[in-house]
Parts: C-alpha cells; sequence; structure tokens
C-alpha cells in the first residue's frame, strides 16, 4: 500500500520539541561581531548629517557614504523602468520610519546598542506622503526622479462606456484589504563570514537561498560560484522573507571588516523593518440581472507599495489575474495604480495579491445579493463556472486547470448545517435581542504555481541502502523533510526513515526556487519524484548488469524494495543490497539523479462557512465557527494539509476582524509591536472545522495542487460577509475590515443616523 | 556585574552578569541554552516562556539576577536526551507545531497549566496561552495536542 495520502508524522519535529531548532542566531560562529542598524524616526526628512563623534572607537560605525555597493533593486518586473532602486543605507533622505541611516559593528549587541544611541542624526524633515490617497494628488513627490508617485499601473486604462448596459442592477462598493504585518515568530536573523578562500558564506532566515545567493553576488560583486547561502531552520516566512538591504548588508560588512557578523532584528525593528502586505483597496461595481446572473464586474485598484516599490507594487496583478473569482463573468474591467508612499515597503504576504482578488469579488457577490433581495448562496450557484467547461479561460486570461466549485459549497454548507443556522438566525431575529447572528460564505480559486516555475531534485541512494532527496524547495514550517521524503519513499519502494531530505545549502543543493506561492508539492515534490524513478532507472542498469539480466527485464518491487528479474522473483537484489555491491565496486556514484519539473500553475478553490455573534450594541464580534473547504487536489500527507489550512484560516480571520497595521498623518507606524498590534492568539480564535475535498489537477502526475495560501484567502471574505449578514436587518451593507467592535459600532451608527 | 547561582535543568550554575541580563538572553548566550527562542520584546509572544520554580514565566520579563536562587526547567530539561516528554509526544502525534519556533514556549506554558489545571476545557486551555502567540497552526492542533497531554497524564 502506498504511503501516499497517510497522515504520517513529520520526520522534523523531534529537534525542534527539544531545543535543538537550528535557526540562525542559535549557530555558534565564534568571534562574530553584533551588527546593529540605526533606523530612521521620520517618514520622509532630509539627512543633514550625521555625527558620530560621541561613538567609543571600540565600535565601528558605517554611514551611507561608507557603502560602495549599488542600490537593491527595482525588481524586474515589466512597467517598473521608472522606479529607482533602494540604497542599502540611505544618504540625503529617509522615506520611512524604520529606514536605515547607520549601522554599527560590535563586540556584543548591547554594545551595538549602546553606541547606536549615540550617534545624531541632523533630520530636516520633509512633508509626508502617509497614505495611498495623499500620494495620488502627487503634492509631493516621493522618488523627485520618477516625476510622480504612480509607480506602476496594473489591468488597462481602457474603459467601455457600455460596460454595465446591458445589466438590470448595478451596485458599487469597496474591498478594503488593509495593511498587515507578516510576523513570522522568528524575526529575521542573518550571518555572514568570509572564509579563508575568499568565499562568502551567508546564513539566512529565509525562504529563498538560491535566489539570494545570486543576488548577493550581484550586488556585492561576488562571482556566485564565491558565495554560499545556508538557509538552516527557519521560523516562518509568509512571503516577507525574501531578500533585503539587511542580509545584503551582512555580507558586504563581512568583506569589509574582515570577521564574521550577525544580526537579529528586534521585534519592535521587523514590525517596520520586514515588507508589509496587503495595503489595497478596490472599488468595485457589478452588475446583472434581477434573478441572479452577473453580466458586468469592473475593479478600480489602489495599491500602496510603500516608500520603495517591490514585489507589492506588482501583486495588482494577480489580483487582476484572479478577479473572475470561481465565476463566469462575460465583461470585467481592471485598472489599478500602485502608489508611492512614505510607508514600509509592501511585498507578498500570505496570499499576495489572490486574497485581495476574492475579498473584492466575494464582497461584489455579496452586496448584489443584497441588492436584488436573493439568498447569496443561490448568487453563487448562479454563476458559477460548471464542472463540465474545465480547462476553463476566463476572461481575463486566467486559464483554470479544473474544479468543482458548486461541489464545494454545497460540501461547506451541509457541513455547517445552513438550514438549523439560518433558522437561529431567524429566531434571534425576532426575538431583537443584542446578540444577533450572522452567516458568511466565500467560495474562491487561487493560483499556485502562479509563473511556471521550474524546480530542482537530486536522489542519491546511500551505501546503506537508504536514499537522500536534495531539493531547490525550501522548506521553512511547511514539513518538506516528510512529505518529499514520502514522495521520494513511494516512488523508490524504501520506508521514510530510510529517506532524508536536505534543502537550503547552495553547495549541497544544486539549484533551486525556494519556497512561496503555494507551489512546493506541485514543482518541488515533482522534481524528486522525477529524480526517484530516474535513480530506479539507473538501478535498474546495474542490478541487470549484477543478475546477468537485461536492464529491460529488472522490475523494482516497491512493497518489499527488491529490485528483480521480471517473473523471476527471487532473482532480486533489495536496495540495501544493491547499495552495499554497488559500494564495493566503487560504484555507489550511478546510483544518482538530478530532475527538473517545470509546469503550468494549478487553481485550488474552496468553499468557507462562516459563524459569528455580533453584540449590536457594543459592537464586539465573536468567531463562532469556521467551515473550511480547500480542494488542493490529491493529499501527499493529511496531516500537513489540514496544518497548512488551520494557520491560513487564522491569518485570514485576523485579517478579517484583528489585525490593522496603522500610520498617522505623519507616517508614524502606531502598530509598530507586537503589543500594538492585533496579532490574535488562542484566546480569540475558535476550532476550525476542515472538511476535506480533492480534486486532483491534471497538470502534474500527483495531482496535487497548493495549499498553504488557501485558508487565508478564502476565510477573510467569509467571515467579513458573515458581520455584515449580522447587521442586515440593522440597514448595514458594508463593514471595513478589521470588523472590530469600534469598525461594526461606526457601521451601526452611520446605518441609524 | 553581579554573581547569582541558578540551578537549570537540574544543575547549579554560577555566573557573573550584567545587572540588566535578561533571563532570556542568560540562558541562551551566557549558558548556550538556545531552545529557548526570543520572538518579541513587549512580553507578548510568549516563545522564551520557561518554567521558574515549576511555574511559566517569560524568560523575558525577569532579569537574571532575579532568577538568583531559583530552579529553572527549559525545554531542553524536559525529557532525557533524545526521548520526548508527553507535552512532547502529545505535540508531535497532533501536528501542534509547523516551524517550530514558538513551540518550546507552548510546551513549557503546557506543562505549567496540566501541573495547575490536569484537564481544562478547550476554553481554559484557549485563555491560558492568551500569551504565547503562533503563527503557523492557527492553534488548532495546539489545543489537541494539549487535550491529548492532558488524557496521557501529564
Amino acid at each position: 500500500m502506498s504511503i501516499l495520502g497517510n497522515r504520517v508524522l513529520r520526520k522534523e519535529d523531534p529537534r525542534f520539541l527539544t531545543g535543538k531548532g537550528r535557526y540562525v542566531e542559535n549557530l555558534p560562529l565564534e568571534g562574530a561581531l553584533a551588527v546593529t542598524f540605526l533606523r530612521s524616526p521620520h517618514a520622509h526628512a532630509r539627512i543633514a548629517g550625521v555625527d558620530t563623534s560621541a561613538v567609543p572607537s571600540t565600535v565601528t560605525v558605517f554611514t551611507g557614504a561608507d557603502i560602495d555597493a549599488p542600490p537593491f533593486g527595482p525588481p524586474p518586473f515589466p512597467g517598473f523602468e521608472n522606479v529607482p532602486g533602494r540604497p542599502l543605507v540611505a544618504t540625503d533622505v529617509v522615506r520611512f520610519v524604520g529606514e536605515i541611516v547607520a549601522i554599527v559593528v560590535a563586540e556584543s549587541r548591547t554594545a551595538g546598542v549602546d553606541a547606536s544611541e549615540l550617534i545624531v542624526v541632523d533630520y530636516e524633515p520633509l512633508p509626508v506622503v502617509a497614505s495611498p490617497d495623499e500620494a495620488v494628488k502627487d503634492e509631493t513627490i516621493v522618488h523627485p526622479s520618477m516625476g510622480t508617485n504612480v509607480a506602476c499601473g496594473s489591468g488597462s486604462p481602457e474603459h467601455d462606456e457600455n460596460l454595465f448596459a446591458e445589466c438590470e442592477v448595478v451596485v458599487k462598493g469597496t474591498a478594503n484589504s488593509q495593511r498587515m504585518a507578516p510576523c513570522p515568530l522568528e524575526p529575521r536573523s542573518a550571518a555572514a563570514e568570509i572564509g579563508a578562500d575568499g568565499r562568502l558564506t551567508a546564513w539566512l532566515s529565509t525562504q529563498t537561498p538560491h535566489q539570494d545567493k545570486m543576488v548577493l553576488a550581484g550586488i556585492l560583486g561576488f562571482d556566485p560560484a564565491e558565495v554560499r547561502v545556508i538557509g538552516p531552520d527557519v521560523g516562518g516566512g509568509f512571503g516577507a522573507k525574501m531578500l533585503g538591504v539587511e542580509e545584503l548588508l551582512l555580507g558586504w560588512l563581512a568583506r569589509k571588516v574582515g570577521k564574521p557578523v550577525r544580526w537579529t532584528e528586534t521585534r519592535s525593528e521587523s514590525m517596520v523593518a520586514l515588507p508589509h502586505g496587503r495595503a489595497q483597496r478596490a472599488d468595485f461595481t457589478i452588475g446583472g440581472t434581477r434573478d441572479g446572473k452577473i453580466l458586468a464586474y469592473r475593479l478600480d485598484v489602489l495599491q500602496d507599495s510603500g516608500a520603495y516599490p517591490a514585489l507589492g507594487a506588482f501583486l495588482p496583478n494577480l489580483t487582476a489575474l484572479m478577479s473572475s473569482g470561481v465565476y463566469a463573468i462575460p465583461k470585467i474591467e481592471f485598472e489599478g495604480r500602485s502608489v508611492v508612499t512614505n510607508t514600509t515597503p509592501i511585498s507578498a504576504f500570505r496570499g499576495a495579491g489572490r486574497p485581495e482578488a476574492t475579498q473584492a469579488i466575494e464582497r461584489a457577490i455579496d452586496v448584489f445579493a443584497a441588492e436584488i433581495g436573493m439568498d447569496p448562496a443561490d448568487v453563487r450557484r448562479a454563476n458559477f463556472i460548471p464542472n463540465d467547461a474545465f480547462p476553463y479561460q476566463t476572461v481575463v486570461g486566467a486559464p483554470y486547470d479544473i474544479g468543482d466549485y458548486g461541489g464545494a459549497l454545497e460540501l461547506a454548507l451541509r457541513a455547517a448545517g445552513i438550514d438549523d443556522l439560518r433558522a437561529e438566525q431567524k429566531k434571534r431575529r425576532d426575538a431583537g435581542g443584542a446578540k444577533q447572528l450572522g452567516i458568511g460564505l466565500s467560495t474562491y480559486v487561487e493560483i499556485t504555481n502562479g509563473i511556471h516555475e521550474t524546480e530542482f531534485g537530486e536522489v542519491e541512494i546511500t551505501d546503506d541502502g537508504g536514499a537522500i532527496v536534495y531539493t531547490g524547495s525550501f522548506s521553512h514550517g511547511q514539513g518538506h523533510e516528510t512529505t518529499f521524503a514520502m514522495i521520494a519513499a513511494e516512488r523508490l519502494g524504501l520506508p521514510i526513515e530510510k529517506v532524508t531530505v536536505v534543502k537550503g545549502d547552495t553547495d549541497e543543493v544544486e539549484k533551486g526556487t525556494g519556497t512561496y506561492g503555494s507551489k512546493s508539492t506541485q514543482i518541488g515534490g515533482m522534481a524528486a519524484r522525477g529524480a526517484a524513478d530516474d535513480v530506479v532507472e539507473l538501478a535498474k542498469k546495474l542490478v541487470g548488469e549484477y543478475l546477468e539480466a537485461s536492464p529491460d527485464d529488472i522490475v523494482l518491487d516497491t512493497a518489499e524494495g527488491k529490485l528483480h528479474v521480471a517473473g523471476a522473483p527471487s532473482r532480486a537484489l533489495a536496495w540495501s543490497e544493491l547499495a552495499s555491491r554497488a559500494s564495493g565496486d566503487g560504484r555507489l556514484g550511478e546510483l544518482r539523479a538530478k530532475h527538473e519539473f517545470t509546469a503550468v500553475p494549478t487553481f485550488p478553490f474552496g468553499a468557507h462557512v462562516a459563524v459569528v455573534e455580533v453584540d449590536t450594541e457594543t459592537g464586539r464580534v465573536e468567531l463562532q465557527r469556521l467551515v473550511a473547504v480547500d480542494d488542493a487536489g490529491t493529499l501527499i500527507n493529511p496531516l500537513i494539509a489540514a496544518g497548512q489550512v488551520h494557520g491560513g484560516v487564522a491569518t485570514g480571520v485576523a485579517q478579517a476582524l484583528y489585525e490593522n497595521y496603522v500610520y498617522d498623518a505623519d507616517g508614524n507606524p502606531l502598530s509598530n509591536t507586537f503589543a500594538g498590534y492585533g496579532f490574535p492568539s488562542a484566546a480569540e480564535l475558535p476550532s476550525w472545522e476542515v472538511v476535506e475535498m480533492e480534486t486532483p489537477t491534471p497538470v502534474n502526475a500527483l495531482g496535487a495542487k497548493g495549499i498553504g495560501e488557501s485558508g487565508t484567502i478564502g476565510a477573510t471574505p467569509a467571515v467579513q460577509n458573515a458581520v455584515v449578514d449580522a447587521l442586515a436587518p440593522y440597514g448595514v451593507r458594508h463593514v471595513p475590515m478589521p470588523a472590530n467592535g469600534e469598525n461594526v459600532w461606526r457601521a451601526l451608527q452611520e446605518a441609524k443616523a | 556585574m553581579t554573581k547569582i547561582a541558578v540551578t537549570v535543568n537540574g544543575e547549579k550554575q554560577e555566573r557573573d552578569v550584567e545587572p540588566r541580563l535578561l533571563l532570556a538572553y542568560f540562558l541562551r548566550e551566557t549558558l548556550g541554552l538556545t531552545g529557548t527562542n526570543v520572538g518579541c520584546d513587549t512580553s507578548s509572544c510568549g516563545a522564551c516562556t520557561v518554567l521558574v520554580d515549576g511555574k511559566s514565566v517569560k524568560s523575558c520579563t525577569m532579569l537574571a539576577v532575579q532568577a538568583d536562587g531559583a530552579e529553572v526547567t527549559t525545554i531542553e530539561g524536559l525529557a532525557g536526551d533524545g526521548e520526548l516528554g508527553t507535552v512532547q509526544q502529545a505535540f508531535h502525534e497532533q501536528h501542534a507545531l509547523q516551524c517550530g519556533y514558538c513551540t518550546p514556549g507552548f510546551v513549557m506554558a503546557t506543562v505549567s497549566l496540566l501541573k495547575e489545571t490536569p484537564n481544562p476545557s478547550e476554553e481554559e486551555i484557549r485563555r491560558a496561552f492568551e500569551g504565547n502567540l503562533c503563527r503557523c497552526t492557527g492553534y488548532h492542533n495546539i489545543v489537541r495536542a494539549v487535550e491529548a497531554a492532558a488524557r496521557a497524564g501529564a
């Protein structure tokens, strides 16, 4: 029986459970100097001078003038031609609270912090662009070389005047996907040293070791072969742990000071320095017939890029691609602008562009349903792309692989007990008490492996007949050491205990893209699978030789872990026997294969039902239940997949109800600690009701799609819709996120007014 | 510098420390016990939770000098080398960890909770963990693990 599809406990757990996690900050790195970054307390200011005269001679200080490396970025996206890079350390102007203005290198962390407080920076404050609405006015230009605050566009400015001409009903609304801090529990951490051979080794808390190696080499002027990046254990990334200026500076400093250097963010530092996510507002217009058929949809998107446009400025393109959601909408228009503000730069965060798309269409469907007085589930049913339409290309060009959107919704509604819930809701409404029940739905589709990536895998047989999988994917909590071992074990016919996964060291793994965008199993897992299959073919050759049979006649018995002559199971070599013999002959190296796997995207989908209780007197919202159907195709390890859903749902709920990264009008962050940011604990959340659904994708032989971000994408609009549903009898049509007590209370007061 | 004597995982440790040194960094940097992770600087996340005289304490909220004379247990001291204690085993079986960074803190908080409340309800568990943050698991399996550990008599 195949190991795939079983709830296999994780191989990586014991080291984490016994305090042996190998996070960067835990590396011994004898003699390393501590790096402290002095950061700007101003959102926008000219640096008139930096006085370091009070700093003791026992530490070394560098300012922007000392940095001889070029600016970082901008990323090579289309439309970014006008966007400047980010200086590694600010020279003349700081553009957000948290931008680096000086570096202290000291014997200890405390000595570094003490010294940094003695540096006097003379700032001349400049007018601040604290919000996208300010930015579009172009009254103050954050980057004068751009001549505007608009970094790039997305979608198309073309507008069909007759877009809604055939619609009987047209409604408008706003979906705000407020700014969030990704908050991996391990803050960023990096260390670097130049070895005796002149090579740079960088230990990074990252998601993308191989990509980081190329960027480090490019910016710092190394031959890529002279750079080694090691990603040890990483305490979460959620999209935010891509290479930043800090990691580049660690590499620069290692060479400059000639000693190993290390740095670990404090949380307060991380809250301003690690990129943020979301920060997108979508104004929607949706139109259709009175019986619920959607005919046209338009989105006008304003994306906050932060001070230095990077990946976040590009993400509205993904929002545009996924704007049709799970619905067959004949006409869609999308026009987006990404603008520069004096705030922390925006990058990817769990979902990255797709939660925003789902948020907009799922709110729009509910607003439309309310307008025509139809059950939101019925409006969804009337507009789903039907099962027999796949593969299906939406009018905005997304090539959906496979879907059963109606099936997911019915499954979720049944699991939630929708009829009983509606009856309970009616009872409470009729009774007129303060605590009202809200039921919210969302049906979603998302895109994983969105940019058609290639991943690398290599498998070798060890001298004891086990196997090592080298993968270019980079697990930072996702459990690849288990999942990929299962995939290879199944192909090789080995017990999972005999398969080890190696990742994250660019000297040990030839190439890789890393882990983001929920793509790893479908391409990294497939590459490992392909390499295992290639090793089996190589083994057949060797076994044929040893058993004096044609390689074509050798078969692998995966149940027994033996290669034998077809029809003669006794003429066999087990992996351990083969490895031992090949090892003795100096031929073990023949049992090693590299494999690359490239694929088109897959489109996971699902349906969520949220149940909230809203206190209409105080505005307090309590999430009581969340039922999640997330179809990621064939599950390799349902235990790990469910864990991904749980965490994703929690983040989705956090956006719907709790988290909001706020700046004041002067660009001061008001959410820059864990004490001032609404990161929910277990006390604010219920247990999740996860319902399995598996519709294999035809795109890869595993049938696997992504699962890392689905929960986040589905949960947010379901919860927000539930809050609005609870307040419907009071005339409330919308509550902005986070739908916390204040926003709910305000919505109720506005509806009463 | 101040001289302190702290019993950590059953071993007496005498050290000269700066008065401003936090217990978390005393454990991590002075003693090299890096299993205790630090996740914030506002005593919000609980990643650094250890037991001080049997009770859970966020080791970033306590100075090392305040631990003078105390008995401290860290994640490294919970079970024998290479073994998992009851709570650790429950976390493993219930998939209550992903990136692992918050895990030592949750495990130590669980040990403390079950000592005080051997059979907590789900609500009691969730309230007890108000001061421990996890970004990966959505807490669902952590709650299951505490329930399982309670059943196993931890």
